[in-house]
């Protein structure tokens, strides 16, 4: 089935170039035939046939198979696998050791017993993770799909396992494709087929697919068993946005298959009746498989510091062991002359050499002392990591009623890093905002339309929302029923508005729902739909309708209207037709409004355009165009334009004209087709609402608009635009090219042929900074231009009015070509198309040459509203010190005015503002800016405080340029980063290659759950990991100090005098549930505190938990705890009859004990789970320790531990012991403590001694946010005292008061000089990306920020909106560049200093 | 590998026909466990919260300290200047009974304690040799092997261990306290932890209340010598000790909980006065940047 690359032959000419040696696949259909002896490479795919020629067969079938493991595969495979772990073959090897005769400490088989026991725990939970896997596999398998059979001759239920390669699949709407398939046919009378590739990238929008040529002229129904073409494709790969390949017809002919015909696993058929197609690739071959490389295991920056504290500890156990072997080899010699009775020589007799016996002793306490290295703790780590992804995937107030999805976790294993983040990368759309994008007011002809009652609407809807978001989301403590209720009741008021639409596609349960009510639309809610038509406005145009409608059999139809009304004509059919909106009829999704016309044969050359084109008898109305030919080829084009809306595949698409595709003929087309789909046309009621389905959320605002102005779009096929006034009646106009919307180009253009005045027009929507530079210079010569020119600036005026508003503009324009100036493009065009080599810029280059000399005919300014909640998420998390940096395409004022809108910017804030062309300008720029605030910072040398740039607005930047500011900060600056983005142009800016196309860290439903998200659990999941990991190194170093004091007085011969049982298991089973729980459930400040107050969020950013600092403290306090526990029991049983395990025995209890009152002191919340643990732990070791030496008397040999702790519950000193013990030994600890929590608060503690002293206040945190203000009398109270006592405190205290307000954010500017750097590039020239990164390297400015990384990436939670991907820097914190010095405080350092130097 | 590929997506979003089904919503629940808002008791660690456990520590320690040192204190001592088997498991061709080291080291001095009358004939006190090791230890743990007639024949075949003068079946006369089950060789056994220890010798029994179990007057210790501590410069000592319910004297426990609980006691001391001085910040306690 594959071959070699000798053997093949190269399906057309782009194929080359990035094939790899040329290896392709062939497919044929399993119905034929094998072929012949003469061919036996490839064969049909089909399984029996296979197994009966006994032909070795390479294609995976669709079969899903991502378990790792099979029964028999599963011991030693997970085996394999956890010893990739170096903690695992450490404790592993220790246990070994225990084998040595020489040094053995334990009985080789208990000490084998904890690693086993952590290896069981991993494989199980491996086992389970597998066994769940394998039954989802099971439920995908086992899916229904209709396989085309060639034993029964029709399309039967199979099972989607079953599908191999060369099978037909049939698929209905709303179906998810099982396998990738080329698209053979399609209900859809052009050929298309429309597909949601959320599964796959997360974007919601649909997406057309078309029919491979040659099969979508048939109309008839395309029947398998005549297919007997060949299909040559590209061997599997990864490559989501790019497939190649030709199929070969039995006559010889070929013709190429593109990324438009073929239809990936996982994406979803929708507003087609059916579909069918080849399967080119199946199962782990599918591009959706081979994009997914499973759950990403990121290492957390905690994680990592805790493995540098490991080493530590690590080093400490050799240091320790050494030390023994050295005393022990001291011990040795000296008495090695002595022969005393307790010598024990070796079994033969001899005894040893001191040296011999140090170097045995060694590793007996490298044996002893292996507890050092917490066994348990990486199991521990996990655990409390899957309970924290637990806790916050289960957070109801994470819960998004309306899409009906909840927050989702995908790494399971940086928690903690949520709590860590300094910088938060957002894009805008759809991020901060909705992404309904909805008309607000457009100017024409320089005239402005304010539509005031559309913008009364909005607020409406505002108000409805607002008051919504009221009663959802906040209540979650209270009353969560009522607010349910409530909730519902207003939703439900807004479906009986909304006709039952549904606003897009997004979650899957939405769709459900929308499915269940009415075939949904994406981008068309009533908010987006209802536009209120501004007056003024409405008139013009109607009587431009009118007029025209007197006019339309004239010569010049248009000539009678004054030129703004033509321009207004113009205007509105220009927002009505420039797009790629289909329309359907919601009663009749089966069929598109369409009538069928005669076939066009393509045309290949200009003689065949023009022959055509000159005998024009163009009228207006539905169905007289026949003889229009149009070219075939060139609508392929154009459609392959519209269907690749993303960045990259733009100008992908080459048509092989080389191979000449009129074989496909008229002939198949019937009479009785067009009869048939001309009924369906007659019996199509007028007044059935049409639904726009639109490519992105802009094109539907307009058409909308145009829609509420009477200018009704009715219809697109391939070749024309039908478009309804309510005079001139229907007016089809002859689409002759769609150059597609490109983000390089920031425009989108169609060619047409008018209707009324038989004129090629070019209609071209774009953004106003490309567009107005496109317009046909106008001379000031003469009135006409003058008038332009005026026109132009008032435009200009309202754009910049429009975009200080924050609206997104576009401006349209329109170009007249003669039939001369059209065919010459034309020429050009199809010579763009054919050229083999470099066509991408070629027809770049074309679409250039026809967007220019452009006729302005106004502006419009469409309203994308930002989501609930974005100002205050925004302005809450900037008082948690987090940098937010926000990355959009928007021009600089719509992206300022938003910026100020979600309260990114302040108004008190100082505003530096970059604009550079070049990089020199660039670099200049940044130089003076440094400077300036250089000067800024001296003089208010006092002020600085932190004042770093607050964040960051790149506007302008295209999809690349978003992705290589990313690259540039991550490779810079080295902090913890979070990027969010919505999937739908974010992808590479996010995403680190294709994949990470499907892997998120993390899934949000809403921006503003990203506040709970990052504030509450990031916080609460990284302290709580702090506190635990640092227990456990307190733990266990605690406990290996006592056996290490003990080797003074047995001659460090590594004995112990605790039993090994206790010693082996005291980590596993004793003392380990208690910080599980405390890891797991700890709150160590309340959630409301820490959501009025998100400063505390800076706490987990400067690492004040587990600092090296507190690892050592923490340390050294272990190191005291268990002198004191080693030496208490020591003096208290000081020359006393005591033996060895009745001593050692109340020193595991006191550790025991010890331990559980530290945790007591470090828990902050004490549930009930936390007392039964603790309860549980000292019942359990008693009660092994009973069961324990009253099991046998004359076992375990060498401790004989028989009766020990029967007989020391009868002694009183024991418990004389085991009280005083734990309390001397915790009694600095919880004086320093109490006497920092006292003296020294740190903001964690205040605010829990906050949360303490005025309960009542928060735990009504809805009423508190909403008033904006802590309690206002914190402010009398605070009084004196406070700034005086606390150190740590700034000044700025009293001005602080009003920081929980979203209302009054911000930081006082007096205190911060809080600047907002606005990073603005423009690239002059699309083709040169590349040196826009030097540019930015050479600025240094990021570098000497601390850090920033990699970014997670959109999607996979395909349906949630937002994915947040939370990461971690590649190393620890960054020195301050030194050189930089110069620069005044930390506070100015983001403006460079090298930079300069070294750019000049 | 495809590990993950998302399954319930497939599924999930799969075809969603049943229209009659009711929507499943994936609405978490709203308990106080998954919700994190189990009640909890929160202990705040401050001067004021934290100041009387220091003082109670003091005011329970104290006394529990003074009891015990003058109990340690009623004790009276009279100080008198005084593993496995491998690699003894086998001496000439011979299982050693009892084998070990720790067995082999067995303490085997002879003490004899008299009392030195008026008519110079020492009366020799009565030691009492039973009753000193554990019951379990002498009762369950130890045993005798098996079978034959005298104790001698069950342990025939074996060998005495290296440094003992008589073979296990001679260590007394007594059949109860001879073999594996006498009681020194079982006090012997228990390992002593550190390396200053006592082994308990002998019981001198009070006879009545009216005699005084050693009456004042001139002892003398006679010890026969057999375990040589000197070339190793261990030292040996005799003590006659009273016991209570807390063991031989040992004063330390007493100091301890004295000195622990003053320490606690003081270090409230300080806390009330960081209390006082610091009460009003913590009262209006605020966080700040």
């Amino acid at each position: 089935m594959e071959r070699e690359p000798a053997g093949t032959e190269e399906p057309g000419p782009p194929g080359r170039r990035r094939r790899r040696e040329g290896r392709t696949r062939t497919v044929r259909s399993n119905l034929l035939p094998p072929p012949g002896a003469e061919d036996p490479a490839a064969g049909a795919a089909k399984g029996e046939r296979r197994r009966r020629r006994g032909c070795p067969q390479h294609l995976a079938d669709n079969r899903l198979k991502t378990t790792k493991y099979t029964l028999l595969s599963f011991l030693p495979k997970n085996l394999f696998e956890q010893f990739h772990r170096p903690a695992n073959v450490y404790f592993v090897f220790i246990a070994l050791l225990n084998f040595v005769p020489a040094v053995n400490a334990f009985q080789p088989g208990l000490a084998l017993a904890p690693v086993l026991f952590i290896l069981a725990i991993t494989a199980f939970r491996d086992l389970w993770e597998d066994y769940s896997r394998h039954r989802s596999d099971h439920k995908i398998n086992h899916l229904g799909c209709l396989v085309f059979s060639r034993e029964e001759k029709k399309y039967v239920n199979r099972f989607w396992k079953e599908i191999h390669v060369g099978d037909f699949v049939r698929l209905r709407c709303n179906e998810i494709f099982p396998a990738d398939i080329l698209l053979l046919s399609s209900s859809d009378p052009d050929g298309l087929c429309h597909i949601e590739t959320a599964n796959l990238d997360g974007e919601t929008n649909l997406k057309r697919r078309q029919v491979v040529r040659g099969f979508s002229e048939l109309v008839s129904e395309f029947n398998p068993l005549t297919f007997t073409s060949v299909i040559e494709c590209e061997k599997p790969n990864n490559d989501l946005s790019r497939f190649r390949g030709c199929i070969i017809h039995d006559n010889g002919k070929k013709a190429g298959l593109y990324k438009e015909n073929l239809l990936l696993r996982g994406c979803t058929l929708r507003n087609t009746d059916a579909v069918v197609g080849i399967v080119i690739y199946a199962g782990h071959e599918t591009k959706a498989l081979l994009n997914n490389s499973g759950p990403r295991y990121k290492r957390s920056k905690l994680e990592r510091q805790m493995n540098c504290d490991v080493l530590w500890c690590v080093l400490l156990l050799v240091c320790m062991s050494l030390f023994s072997a050295v005393g022990h080899g001291l011990w040795i010699w000296r008495y090695q002359e002595k022969k005393s009775l307790f010598y024990v020589p070796t079994s033969d007799g001899s005894s040893l050499s001191p040296v011999t016996a140090a170097v045995y002793s060694f590793l007996t306490m490298i044996i002893v002392l292996q507890v050092l290295i917490p066994i348990s703790l990486y199991v521990s780590i996990e655990i409390v990591k899957a309970c924290q992804v637990y806790f916050i995937n289960q957070d109801v107030q994470l819960y998004d009623e309306e899409t009906d999805s909840q927050l989702q976790c995908r790494a399971l294993n940086i928690t903690e890093d949520l709590g860590q983040i300094q910088y938060i990368f957002s894009d805008k759309t759809g991020t901060l905002t909705e992404n309904k994008m909805v008309f607000r007011r457009c100017t024409v002809s320089g005239v402005e339309y304010s539509h005031d009652a559309n913008a009364q609407r909005l607020a409406r809807y505002q108000e409805a929302d607002s008051e919504e978001e009221e009663v959802v989301p906040r209540g979650g403590s209270v009353s969560q029923r009522g607010s349910i209720g409530s909730h519902q009741s207003v939703r439900v008021v807004h479906r009986t508005q909304s006709t039952k639409s549904h606003r897009r596609t997004g979650s899957r349960a939405e769709a459900k729902r929308a499915s269940m009510l009415s075939k949904h639309t994406a981008f068309s809610s009533p908010m987006e739909k209802d536009i209120t038509p501004d007056p003024k406005l409405l008139e013009k145009v109607s009587e431009c309708d009118k007029s025209l409608a007197v006019a339309r059999h004239q010569e010049h139809p248009l000539a009678h209207l004054s030129p703004e009304l033509s321009d207004v004509f113009d205007f509105f059919i220009a927002l009505t037709i420039c797009n790629t909106v289909v329309v359907t009829c919601p009663d009749q999704p089966r069929t598109k409004v369409r009538v069928r016309f005669e076939l066009k044969s393509p045309v290949k050359t200009i003689e065949d355009f023009l022959r055509r084109f000159t005998p024009s008898c163009l009228t207006s109305g539905c169905s007289s165009i026949g003889s229009l030919a149009a070219n075939k080829s060139n609508h392929k084009s154009g459609s392959s334009f519209l269907s690749t809306p993303s960045s990259d595949g733009m100008l992908l698409r080459l048509e092989s004209l080389g191979q000449p595709t009129s074989a496909i003929t008229s002939n198949s087309y019937s009479s009785q087709a067009d009869d048939w789909a001309s009924e369906l046309a007659q019996e199509q009621e007028p007044d059935h609402e049409l639904r726009y389905e639109a490519e992105s959320p802009d094109e539907a605002a307009l058409v909308y608009a145009a829609r509420a102005y009477n200018c009704v779009l009715v219809e697109r096929l391939h070749d024309q635009v039908s478009v309804e006034l309510p005079h001139l009646g229907r007016l089809t106009f002859d689409l002759l090219h769609t150059l597609g919307f490109d983000s390089i180009r920031k425009r989108m253009s169609v060619v047409i042929r008018h209707p009324l005045t038989n004129e090629i027009n070019v209609y071209t929507k774009g953004a106003d900074s490309v567009v107005m530079d496109l317009l046909q210079p106008c001379s000031s010569v003469d009135a006409r231009g003058r008038h332009q020119k005026k026109i132009r600036s008032k435009t200009q005026n309202y754009l910049n009015l429009y975009a200080a508003e924050g609206l997104r503009t576009l401006c349209i324009a329109k170009r007249v070509l003669s039939k001369e100036e059209y065919a010459c493009w034309l020429q050009s065009h199809l010579e763009a198309e054919s050229s083999p080599e470099n066509s991408e810029e070629l027809l770049f280059q074309s679409a250039i040459r026809l967007e220019t000399n452009l006729h302005l005919l106004g502006a419009t300014g469409i309203e994308d509203r930002l989501q609930d909640g974005v100002p205050e998420t925004i302005s809450k998390l900037r008082q948690a010190g987090l940098q937010i940096w926000v990355l959009t395409g928007d021009k600089q004022e719509t992206a300022v005015n938003i910026a100020y809108a979600c309260k990114l910017l302040d108004h008190d804030e100082e505003v530096i503002t970059l604009n550079a062309t070049s990089q020199e300008a660039c670099a200049a720029l940044l130089d003076q800016c440094l400077r300036y605030v250089q000067s800024r910072g001296l003089q208010r040398a006092p002020e600085k405080t932190k004042g770093k740039c607050r964040s960051v607005l790149c506007c302008r930047s295209t999809p690349l340029q978003k992705s290589m500011v990313v690259k540039l900060v991550r490779s810079k600056l080295k902090a913890m980063t979070l990027a969010i983005g919505d999937g739908a142009n974010d992808v590479s800016m996010i995403q680190e290659g294709m994949q990470a196309v499907m892997a998120s860290d993390f899934a949000v439903p809403k921006f503003r759950y990203l506040e709970r998200l990052l504030i509450l659990h990031g916080h609460w999941c990284y302290s709580r990991l702090a506190n635990m990991v640092l227990y456990f190194f307190y733990k266990n170093t605690m406990f290996v100090g006592l056996l290490f004091w003990f080797q003074f007085f047995c001659g460090f011969s590594a004995s112990a005098m605790i039993d090994q049982w206790y010693l082996i298991f005291f980590n596993l089973l004793f003392s380990s549930l208690p910080p599980l729980v405390t890891g797991v459930l700890d709150r160590d400040v309340p959630a409301n505190v820490l959501q009025t107050n998100p400063q505390l969020y800076k706490s987990g950013q400067n690492m004040e938990e587990y600092r090296p600092r507190t690892f050592w403290f923490n340390m050294a306090d272990a190191t005291f705890q268990s002198l004191v526990c080693f030496s208490i029991p020591y003096l208290a049983y000081y020359d006393s009859n005591v033996d060895l395990f009745t001593w050692g025995t109340p020193i595991v209890t006191i550790a025991l004990l010890t331990f559980l009152l530290h945790l007591g002191i470090e828990t902050k919340t004490w549930t009930w789970l936390n007392w039964i643990t603790c309860g549980f732990s000292v019942l359990l070791f008693f009660t092994v320790a009973l069961i324990y030496n009253a099991s046998c008397a004359t076992c375990y040999p060498p401790s004989n531990p028989y009766w020990t702790m029967q007989a020391l519950l009868g002694d009183p000193v024991f418990y004389l012991t085991c009280l005083m013990t734990p309390v001397a030994a915790l009694l600095p600890r919880l004086f320093f403590r109490s006497l920092q929590g006292s003296v020294l608060p740190t903001q964690l503690q205040l605010a829990r001694q906050l949360a303490r002293k005025s309960p009542r206040r928060h735990r009504t945190p809805k009423e508190t946010s909403a008033q904006g203000c802590l309690p206002k009398d914190s402010g009398t109270e605070h009084s004196v005292g406070r700034t005086v006592s606390v150190p740590l405190s700034q000044p700025s205290w009293h001005t602080q008061q009003p920081a929980c307000s979203p209302e009054a954010s911000g930081e006082p500017s007096t205190v911060d000089m809080s600047m907002a750097l606005r990073e603005h590039t423009l690239l002059e020239r699309l083709s040169a990306p590349a040196p826009s990164l030097p540019t930015f390297s050479l600025l240094n400015w990021i570098s000497s920020w601390s850090l920033v990384s990699r970014l997670g990436s959109v999607l996979q939670f395909a349906r949630t909106e937002q994915l947040a991907d939370g990461q971690t820097g590649r190393g620890l914190a960054v020195q301050p560049h030194s050189g930089r010095s110069g620069l005044q405080g930390p506070d100015h350092r983001l403006l460079i200093g090298a930079s300069s130097r070294r750019s000049q | 590998m495809a590990m993950n590929y998302n399954a319930k997506d497939e599924v999930d979003g799969g075809p969603p026909c049943a229209p009659g089904g009711t929507a499943k919503t994936r609405r978490p629940d709203n308990t106080a466990f998954k919700q994190q808002r189990l009640p909890a008791w929160q202990p705040i660690l401050t001067a004021g919260t934290v100041l009387p456990i220091f003082f109670i520590i003091g005011l329970i320690f104290i006394p529990i300290g003074i009891g015990i040192f003058v109990t340690s204190n009623n004790i009276r001592e009279i100080e008198n200047p005084s593993k496995e088997c491998e690699p003894y498991r086998r001496n000439e061709d011979k299982p050693i009974a009892p084998c070990g080291a720790i067995a082999n080291s067995m303490f085997n001095d002879t003490l004899e304690l008299f009392l030195i009358g008026n008519d110079s004939y020492p009366v020799p006190i009565a030691l009492k040799k039973k009753g000193i090791a554990w019951w379990t230890d002498k009762n369950v743990k130890f045993r005798n092997p098996p079978g034959g007639d005298s104790l001698e024949e069950r342990f025939k075949g074996t060998t005495k261990p290296v440094n003992w003068l008589k073979p296990v079946y001679m260590l007394d006369s007594d059949p109860d306290n001879n073999g594996f089950i006498n009681e020194d060789f079982i006090v012997w056994m228990r390992t002593a932890a550190l390396p200053t220890f006592r082994k308990l010798y002998r019981l001198i029994e009070r006879k009545s209340d009216l005699h005084p179990t050693l009456p004042a007057g001139r002892y003398s210790l006679n010890i026969t010598y057999n375990y040589p501590v000197h070339y190793f410069d261990g030292r040996k000592r005799m003590i006659l000790s009273t016991i209570s319910w807390m063991g031989g004297k040992n004063p330390f426990l007493g100091i301890a909980y004295i000195a622990v609980g003053s320490i606690s006691f003081l270090l409230g001391v300080v806390l009330l006065v960081i209390n006082h001085k610091y009460r009003n910040s913590s009262n209006t306690a605020d966080i700040t940047i």
